[in-house]
């Protein structure tokens, strides 16, 4: 295979994983990883290198147009960021340390976390618990408007949700991912926030943690520009693609027949992780 | 003194946020878009090996020679700075956030976001040391 088919491939099917990863609401990271592994038989730490570079320019990218339109609160988001570059910082240091076999289980599991996710239905909040002392001592609150009415809203159990996004923190820089799933787990329901506010201030944190584990990965050779170039165009061009086809389709159907990809990716990645392929 | 209406100044720094994440996305992109153009000159050469892992670290001290021009058209060179750019990018977006919570007299929210800038300075010029 010659250079300028390799990248071309590889551009194709990132492109695939960013359109699949902003259907699904994942992020490509999740999905171009094992892409990498297992059909293009990558280095997993290549794979993670490449696919960091991608999930902080789809985050930069989107967070363009959330943070114009006020619906990403930078107050929480900053706030939960402490927890999420700490994790973050930690999460790098443990690619060093743990055997790729381990990684690849590890990734596994998040695979079928976040495609059971994408299954279960959103319960509405109740709206009327008694507000947070901590939240209200830290300013986590805010305000948005949908359709020209304005929705009050203050953050309930920080200090489990602060804890919830150290984990996040930690699996984005042991993985390479944005993990997205985690942190709307973390801001939707653990704090309580509107769904909306939750799904945009998670993408606009996503490129702050992925950018605290992106020291640790430079410095010990995981970013190859070669590989980081078709990945980190492809992933980018595929979930901008993505997000104007989810304004337009109705994609609940794509959205279930793609969970089950996703869940089969997971399997494959823990099988070949546990018999010692990756 | 009129205290600043808390309101406006949040939608006055979230539109400082979205231009200087646009524009850093946008000249990371054209760097890497550039140093593609050049690592394809030679398409028919054979791709580096990814499925064994060599780690050849991006050297930031190197990537100075690619301002000054004497390695402009040496793609993995410019390759390498766009992706640092790239990753500069969020960490510009918390080091505006210290300046405008500052400027909001918001001193909790200086300290956050001045304690998460370190960090990442931390993780780019100390990590995987």
């Amino acid at each position: 295979m010659t250079v300028g088919i390799f990248t071309a491939l590889i551009f194709a099917t990132s492109l695939l994983a960013g359109l699949l990863g902003a259907l699904t609401g994942l992020g490509g990271g999740v999905i171009i990883v094992p892409m990498l592994a297992l059909v293009f038989k990558v280095d997993l730490r290549y794979a993670i290198g490449a696919s960091l570079i991608s999930v902080i320019a789809t985050s930069s990218g989107s967070a363009v147009a959330y943070v114009r339109q006020g619906l990403s609160n930078v107050r929480i988001g900053m706030f939960l960021e402490v927890a999420t570059t700490l994790g973050a910082l930690l999460g790098a240091y443990l690619t060093l340390k743990i055997s790729t076999h381990w990684i690849a289980v590890i990734f596994g599991c998040v695979l079928l976390y976040s495609a059971a996710t994408s299954f279960r239905k959103r319960r509405k909040h109740p709206g009327t618990a008694a507000p947070d002392r901590t939240a209200v001592a830290l300013k986590l609150s805010g305000s948005y408007c949908e359709n020209g009415v304005r929705h009050d809203y203050v953050a309930h159990r920080v200090p489990l949700g602060f804890g919830i996004m150290f984990g996040a923190g930690t699996l984005s820089g042991l993985l390479g991912i944005g993990s997205g799933a985690v942190k709307v787990l973390a801001m939707d329901v653990a704090m309580r926030l509107p769904f909306k506010v939750s799904t945009t201030t998670s993408n606009f944190m996503i490129g702050v943690t992925a950018a605290a584990s992106a020291g640790v990965y430079l410095a010990r050779g995981y970013i190859d520009p070669g590989l980081a170039l078709p990945v980190m165009l492809g992933v980018l061009g595929g979930s901008l693609l993505g997000s104007k086809l989810l304004i337009k389709a109705p994609v609940h159907t794509l959205r279930i027949v793609f969970s089950f990809v996703i869940l089969a990716l997971g399997a494959e990645m823990i099988f070949s992780g546990a018999t010692g392929r990756l | 003194m009129q205290k600043p209406r808390p309101e406006l100044s949040d939608m006055q720094m979230d539109a400082a946020i979205a231009n200087m994440l646009r524009f850093g996305i946008s000249l990371a992109a054209t760097l890497m878009i550039l140093g593609g153009w050049f690592y394809l000159q030679h398409p028919t050469m054979q791709p580096s090996d990814y499925s064994h892992f060599h780690g050849t670290a991006i050297d930031l001290h190197n990537l100075g020679k690619v301002l000054t021009g004497t390695r402009l058209a040496d793609s993995t060179s410019v390759l390498e700075l766009g992706i640092v750019l790239l990753i500069a990018t969020p960490v510009a977006r918390v080091a505006l956030c210290v300046v405008d919570f500052a400027r909001q007299r918001d001193k909790l929210y200086v300290a956050v976001s001045f304690f998460v800038l370190l960090v990442l300075l931390y993780s780019l010029f100390r990590g995987g040391r």
